[in-house]
C-alpha cells in the first residue's frame, strides 16, 4: 500500500520533469533553408556526426546577440561570421567575408572588397550596405566603442565598403577590428540599433556562418551545420561535424570524465596533471606532444600598485623582479604545461618583436642573490626579522591576491612568496573571493584601488602587440571601477604612452618601424618593470581522439584549437574543417 | 485546532520575512561590485566598450538605487513573483531559471525522502524483531548514514559510469538529445536520474533504518508494551502499538532533517552536473550571481517552510494527543 503510494508518485515527478523539459525546449525551429533543402528536425544527434566541446561556457548561454560581449559560445565565429581572418601562428590575414582589403596610397583611406555569392542562412544576399552597416552600428554609444574615435566615414559603393580616418588612422585597432566584427543582416539589426541593443537576445538569429542555431538548454549550446555555407564552393571548405554541442562547464570530475570516457571530443579547460594523462594511454593529445602541451593563449603578469610604497620605487620593483623564479612555477606547479615567459612579457607569436639582445642585457634574470644586492643599493636594508624594511625603517609587508578556487595560481603565489621571502622582501600570499580581487584592484567610484600585488592575465593573443603595450601603458588613468581594465598598476609614464599611440599609427605591414618603437618600449619595460612577466598562460585544450581526429597540433594542421570567443576568427574555424570522424570499426 | 494553526502560519511568516530579508542583505553587503565581476570576465573590451557594458548592467539590475528603495522593490517584486535578474543568465529572469531546474530537484528529492523514509521505517522495524536482519541492517545502515552524501555521490559515479559504464556520467538527460515525449529519451531521463537517486535514498536510508530500530526496541520495552503482554495480546498487536508510536519521532525528525537533505542534494546534483537547483546554486557561486543565488535561498526557504508545515498537518492527523492539546484537554 505504501510501496505503491510512493511509486505512484515517483512517477508523477519523473513525468512532471519530462513534462517540464519539453514544455521549456519551446525553441524555434531552425530557419527553414531558402534552397528548399529540408529543415533539419532531428532530436538525437548521432555520435560519428556530433563535436562535443566546453570550456567556454561558465553559466547556461545567455544571449546570441553577437554585439554582447557574454554571447553564447561560437555566435561570433560558428554563425556570425568577420570579414579577414587573422591567423597568430603565421601572422597572416585571410579575406573571409570580404574578398580582399587595401589601403589607398596615402594609406588614409581603407577599401573592404565585399565577397559575391555570400547569403544569410535565411536565403537573402550578404550585401556591401550590410558590411557598412555591421560597421556604422559601433557609432551606438551603449556598445562603448573606439572604433569612431578614429573612423571618419564608412560607405557602401558598389560591391566596396570605403573607410575613411580622422588623421592618421589607427591602423593596428583598424587590423584588430577588422577580425573582429561581426558582420549582421542589417534587415534584421536596423531596428535594434537604439540604446537597448543589448537587450535582443537574437535566439535562433540569421548569420552568413557554416553553423545555425539549433537549442539551448540550461546546460548547452547546439548548434547545427549549414549546408548553404558559403566557402563550400567558395573556398572548397566545409565544417566537418553536423552538430556541435558546447556543454557548460561542470566541475573538474565530470569534465575529465566526460573527457576520458569519450563523451567531450574538445575540452578547452584547465585540467590539472593533463601531462600525465597524455602521456597515459588514454587517446588524449595535446597541440604539442611534450612541454609545453599548449600553445601560450597571453601572458599572466605580476601587477605591482605603483602608487604605494616601496612598489613606487623602480629599484625595488626590479629586484621583485629577480627574487622571482618563473621557472618553479612552470615545473613545480603547472608540471611543464606552460612557459616561462621572456623579459619582455612578449608573447611567442610576436617574438619579431622582441629586442632579444636588449632583453638579454637589461632584463632582470632570477638571482636572489642579486635582488638581495639591489635592496641594500637601493636603500632597503634588512630589518631584526631578516625581511627589508622601507626606507623610512618601516616595516614592508606586501599581500598578493589571486581569486580563491584558481588552483594553479593559489599554488604559484606560494611559489612566488617563498622566492620574495627568500630575497628578504615580505609577501603575503591570499585568495580572497574573485569578486574581493576585482574590487581590490580596480577600485570602485568611492575608493581607489587598495591591492599591493595582483595576478593578471587579461589580455589575449591577437594580430599586435600594441594590445599589450595599451594594457600595460594606458593614460590617462581610467576611473575606477568596472571599466578599469588597462594599467592596474597605475604607472604614469607619458613618454611610453606616446609611445604606444604611435605604435597604433604605425601600419602592421610596416615591421621595422613597430619594432623600433616595440624596442623602446621594451626598454622602458625592462628598467621599470611597471609589471612583471611570470608565465605564458596554456590556451588550454585537451582532445580525444575515439570519435574525432586529425586535431590541430605543432605536427599537424597549425591552428588554434580553442572554442572560446574570438579564437574562430583566429583560425580555430580551420580545426572543424580539419578534423576527420573516425569510420566505425 | 484554528488557534494551533494560526500560531504556526504566524510563526512561519515571521521566520519567512526574517529569512528573506537577510537573504536580501547578503549579497548587498558582501564585498565586491557583482557588475564588475561580470565586466572582468569580458577582457579584450576597450575600457571604454566596458564602461558602457557597465552601465547597462547597472541600469538592468537596478543596483544604482539607493538601498532602502532597493530593498522596497525587493518585496514589491517578490510579492508580484519577481525574483529578479540572474546575472550570469545576463537578464534573465531568475524565476525562469529556478523554474527550469526545480523539476529535477523534486524529481530527486520527493522520491528520495519518501522511499528510503518508507524503506527505512520498514526495515529498521523489521531489523528490531529479527536477530539476522539487525545483524545486517544495523552496521549496513549505520556505514550509510555516516556517508557524507558527495562522497558516496562520487564512489556510485566512479564505479557505475565511469568504469562500469552502466549509468551516465552527468547531466540531466543525454547530450545528444532533445527533450521529446519518446521513450528513447524517457529511458534516458530516468538513465541520468538513477545514480543521483540512489545516492540520496541510501544515505537517507541508513539513517531512518537506525533510528526505526531503536525506537521499536524502546517501544517494546516500554510499560505499556509489557503490560499488553501481560494481558496477552498476540505479539502482532503489541508490535502495531510500538510501531506506532515509534513512528511520531521518525516524522519529526523527518521535518528537523529537510534542510539537511536539500542541502546533501544539492552537493549530489553538483557531482553528477545534474541540471537541478544544486547545480544551478553552483553555477551562480562560480559566476558571483548574488541575485540567482538570492532567488534560489528564498525558493529553498519557502520550500523548506511549507514542507515543515506539511509535517505539522501530518501530525495533527497522526498523534491524537495533538487533537486532544487542541481542544483544550491534556493527553
Amino acid at each position: 500500500m505504501h510501496m505503491g503510494k510512493s511509486r505512484v508518485l515517483a512517477l508523477l515527478a519523473v513525468a512532471s520533469i519530462v513534462a517540464t523539459a519539453c514544455g521549456s525546449s519551446a525553441t524555434p525551429a531552425p530557419a527553414a533553408n531558402a534552397s528548399g533543402l529540408p529543415a533539419t528536425d532531428t532530436t538525437v544527434y548521432p555520435r560519428a556526426q556530433t563535436l562535443y566541446t566546453s570550456g567556454k561556457q561558465w553559466g547556461a548561454p545567455p544571449t546570441w546577440n553577437p554585439l554582447d560581449p557574454n554571447m553564447a559560445m561560437g555566435v561570433v565565429g560558428l554563425q556570425y561570421e568577420t570579414l579577414f581572418l587573422y591567423d597568430p601562428i603565421k601572422d597572416v590575414y585571410t579575406p573571409w567575408l570580404a574578398s580582399g582589403g587595401s589601403w589607398d596610397s596615402a594609406k588614409t583611406t581603407y577599401t573592404i572588397n565585399v565577397r559575391q555569392g555570400v547569403n544569410w542562412s535565411d536565403g537573402s544576399a550578404f550585401t556591401a550596405a550590410d558590411v557598412a552597416f555591421s560597421i556604422n552600428i559601433y557609432q551606438n554609444a551603449a556598445l562603448g566603442s573606439t572604433l569612431f574615435t578614429f573612423v571618419n566615414t564608412v560607405t557602401a559603393s558598389g560591391n566596396n565598403v570605403v573607410v575613411t580616418f580622422k588623421g592618421t588612422p589607427s591602423y593596428q585597432e583598424w587590423m584588430w577590428f577588422l577580425y573582429n566584427m561581426p558582420m549582421i543582416p542589417s534587415a534584421v539589426f536596423t531596428k535594434y540599433n537604439t540604446p537597448d541593443i543589448l537587450k535582443f537576445l537574437n535566439q535562433n538569429g540569421v548569420g552568413t556562418g557554416p553553423y545555425t542555431y539549433k537549442t539551448a538548454a540550461q546546460d548547452r549550446m547546439v548548434w547545427v551545420k549549414n549546408p548553404n555555407w558559403w566557402a563550400i564552393k567558395a573556398l572548397s571548405l566545409n565544417v566537418q561535424p553536423t552538430y556541435i554541442v558546447d556543454i557548460v562547464n561542470s566541475s573538474n570530475n565530470v569534465a575529465l570524465g566526460e573527457l576520458l570516457s569519450g563523451g567531450l571530443d574538445l575540452d578547452n579547460n584547465y585540467l590539472p596533471g593533463i601531462a600525465q594523462i597524455v602521456n597515459g594511454g588514454y587517446n588524449i593529445t595535446t597541440y604539442y606532444a611534450g612541454p609545453p602541451y599548449m600553445l601560450s593563449g597571453n601572458t599572466a603578469w605580476l601587477i605591482p600598485n605603483t602608487k604605494i610604497k616601496p612598489l613606487d620605487d623602480p629599484a625595488f620593483r626590479r629586484a621583485l623582479a629577480e627574487a622571482i623564479n618563473p621557472q618553479n612555477v612552470v615545473v613545480t606547479d603547472y608540471g611543464n604545461i606552460v612557459a616561462a615567459a621572456d623579459p619582455t612579457g612578449l608573447l611567442p607569436v610576436w617574438s619579431k618583436y622582441i629586442d632579444a639582445a636588449q632583453a638579454k642585457s637589461l632584463g632582470p634574470t632570477f638571482n636572489t642573490a642579486q635582488a638581495k644586492a639591489d635592496l641594500a643599493a637601493a636603500g632597503y636594508q634588512a630589518g631584526s626579522d631578516g625581511f627589508v624594511t622601507n626606507k623610512d625603517g618601516s616595516p614592508i609587508k606586501l599581500t598578493l591576491e589571486v581569486p580563491d578556487g584558481w588552483s594553479d595560481w593559489m599554488e604559484a603565489e606560494n611559489l612566488i612568496a617563498t622566492d620574495a621571502k627568500a630575497a628578504g622582501i615580505n609577501i603575503d600570499p591570499q585568495h580572497p573571493a574573485y569578486a574581493t580581487v576585482v574590487n581590490d584592484r580596480n577600485g570602485t567610484t568611492s575608493a581607489a584601488p587598495t591591492f599591493d600585488l595582483v595576478i593578471n592575465n587579461d589580455v589575449q593573443i591577437g594580430n599586435t602587440p600594441w594590445t599589450y603595450y595599451d594594457y600595460i601603458f594606458r593614460q590617462p588613468e581610467i576611473a575606477a571601477g568596472p571599466a578599469r581594465n588597462r594599467n592596474f598598476e597605475q604607472y604614469d609614464n607619458p613618454t611610453a604612452w606616446a609611445l604606444v599611440q604611435k605604435l597604433d599609427q604605425t601600419p602592421t605591414d610596416d615591421v621595422a618601424d613597430m619594432q623600433a618603437i616595440c624596442s623602446q618600449l621594451q626598454k622602458i619595460q625592462l628598467t621599470d618593470e611597471p609589471v612583471i612577466p611570470l608565465w605564458y598562460n596554456g590556451e588550454w585544450s585537451q582532445v580525444n581522439n575515439t570519435y574525432w581526429t586529425n586535431w590541430p597540433s605543432d605536427k599537424g594542421a597549425q591552428v588554434q584549437p580553442a572554442t572560446w570567443n574570438g579564437y574562430w576568427q583566429m583560425g580555430a574555424i580551420y580545426m572543424l574543417t580539419n578534423i576527420k570522424a573516425v569510420p566505425k570499426s | 485546532m484554528r488557534r494551533y494553526f494560526g500560531q504556526k502560519l504566524f510563526i512561519y511568516l515571521l521566520t519567512f520575512f526574517v529569512a528573506a530579508t537577510i537573504d536580501w542583505m547578503i549579497p548587498r553587503f558582501m564585498p565586491g561590485d557583482p557588475v564588475a565581476v561580470l565586466v572582468s570576465k569580458t577582457n579584450s573590451l576597450s575600457p571604454t566598450a566596458a564602461q558602457a557594458l557597465a552601465d547597462y548592467y547597472y541600469n538592468l539590475f537596478g543596483l544604482k538605487q539607493p538601498l532602502p528603495v532597493q530593498y522596497l522593490n525587493f518585496w514589491n517584486s517578490l510579492l508580484h513573483g519577481n525574483l529578479g535578474l540572474s546575472i550570469y543568465g545576463n537578464g534573465t529572469p531568475v524565476t525562469d531559471m529556478i523554474m527550469a531546474a526545480v523539476p529535477y530537484t523534486l524529481a530527486l528529492l520527493i522520491p528520495a525522502i519518501l522511499l528510503s523514509w518508507w524503506a527505512g521505517n520498514t526495515f529498521g522495524a523489521l531489523a528490531a524483531r529479527r536477530r539476522y536482519l539487525d545483524n545486517t541492517v544495523l552496521p549496513v545502515g549505520y556505514i550509510l548514514t555516516a556517508t557524507p552524501y558527495m562522497w558516496l555521490a562520487i564512489v556510485l559515479s566512479f564505479v557505475l559510469s565511469f568504469s562500469l559504464r552502466i549509468f551516465p556520467l552527468s547531466g540531466g538527460y543525454g547530450f545528444n538529445l532533445e527533450p521529446t515525449l519518446s521513450w528513447l529519451f524517457f529511458t534516458d531521463l530516468v538513465a541520468h536520474w538513477a545514480l543521483p537517486f540512489l545516492s540520496l535514498f541510501l544515505v537517507m536510508f541508513g539513517g531512518w533504518a537506525i533510528g526505526m530500530r531503536n525506537l521499536i526496541i524502546y517501544e517494546l520495552e516500554s510499560d505499556y508494551s509489557r503490560y499488553l503482554a501481560a494481558l496477552g495480546a498476540p505479539q502482532g498487536l503489541i508490535r502495531k502499538y510500538a510501531f506506532r508510536n515509534a513512528m511520531l519521532p521518525q516524522i519529526t525528525g523527518l521535518a528537523l532533517q529537510l534542510g539537511v537533505i536539500v542541502a546533501g542534494a544539492l552537493v549530489t546534483e553538483i557531482v553528477f552536473s545534474y541540471p537541478g537547483l544544486g547545480h544551478l546554486v553552483f553555477a551562480a557561486i562560480q559566476n558571483e550571481d548574488y541575485f540567482l543565488l538570492q532567488g534560489i535561498f528564498l525558493f529553498i526557504i519557502i520550500g523548506v517552510l511549507a514542507a515543515n508545515f506539511i509535517v505539522d498537518i501530518v501530525y495533527v492527523i497522526v498523534d491524537p494527543r495533538t487533537r486532544v492539546a487542541m481542544r483544550g484537554g491534556t493527553a
